[in-house]
């Protein structure tokens, strides 16, 4: 069975690759390339998987998985400038698909044990653009 | 090789269709679509999802250049159906029922007949479309099931 969990954060980004030069940078990224920076109110729904508990009915404790996602990411990416704030990306483009992977990273190691396994990352950056990461596995 | 990640990108087009089987009678017709099938036709607002599979390319840090894949869609998608008779004007529908299931296989169709020109061999595959006529029901078409 699956659960997912959604939780949102708001955050500046520039969408830039150092090893080009700003006209390369400008045709590649369009306006993300913006050396000021810009910024999206970014929705992130968590999904994993596990049986439910005979006893208690359910997979894992939904409480403690808004408190993972809270602690592991969103009081990291909310309100900051992702390329100076937040490790990895001062040297990876924090696009949407470079994001799923720093969130999967991020919340792997918690989400591993009897209660449940993290199945897949979805990270919209605007209401009609997602990407969804299932690890290295898939 | 790294990871694969899907992306999916959303569009919307406004159109009209009749749903009517010309194997069946004008009775079954209307037995089997209902309101779909008023000869005079009647309208959605169809909301599209089209995803993407592919490693993420380091130079790019994306699996897909969005403003190719908004071009491509633009062009196959949303100028031949947005503001359209399905059956009178796109030519797909003069024989194809244009349900949702047909027409999700019918943007299936024209997303790969025109991959090629727009992404190289190994770069992104399309990997599904799921359409929604409305907001209360969702087709989707796996792109590995359509040639």
């Amino acid at each position: 069975m699956l659960i997912t969990r959604k939780a949102e954060f708001s955050a500046s980004h520039i969408c830039r690759n150092p090893r080009l030069s700003d006209a390369e940078n400008r045709a590649l990224f369009g306006a993300a390339a913006n050396p000021h920076g810009h910024g999206h109110n970014y929705v992130l729904e968590v999904s994993v998987e596990g049986t439910p508990d005979p006893v208690t009915g359910m997979v894992l404790d939904l409480k403690a998985l808004k408190e993972t996602l809270n602690r592991e990411v969103v009081e990291i990416y909310d309100h900051r400038f992702l390329n100076r704030e937040v490790a990895p990306f001062d040297h990876v483009i924090p696009t949407p698909e470079n994001i799923a992977i720093d969130i999967w990273n991020r919340l792997q190691p918690h989400l591993n044990g009897p209660c449940g396994k993290l199945h897949g990352v979805r990270i919209y950056e605007t209401p009609d653009l997602y990407v969804d990461y299932f690890g290295d596995a898939a | 090789m790294s990871a694969s990640i899907d992306v999916t990108r959303k569009y919307r087009f406004a159109a009209s269709h009749r749903l009517h089987a010309p194997e069946l009678g004008d009775a079954e017709n209307r037995e089997l679509y209902g309101k779909c099938n008023n000869p005079y036709g009647h309208g959605h607002n169809y909301e599209i999802a089209v995803t993407v599979r592919g490693p993420v390319d380091a130079r790019s840090g994306s699996v897909v250049d969005i403003a190719l894949l908004d071009g491509l869609v633009r062009s196959e998608v949303l100028e031949p159906f947005d503001h359209r008779n399905l059956n009178e004007e796109v030519e797909a529908f003069g024989a194809a029922v244009p349900t949702s299931e047909n027409l999700g296989r019918e943007v299936v169709r024209r997303l790969k007949r025109n991959w090629p020109a727009v992404f190289s061999a190994d770069g992104p595959r399309l990997e599904r479309v799921a359409i929604a006529e409305t907001s209360r029901n969702a087709f989707e078409v796996s792109a590995h099931e359509i040639e």
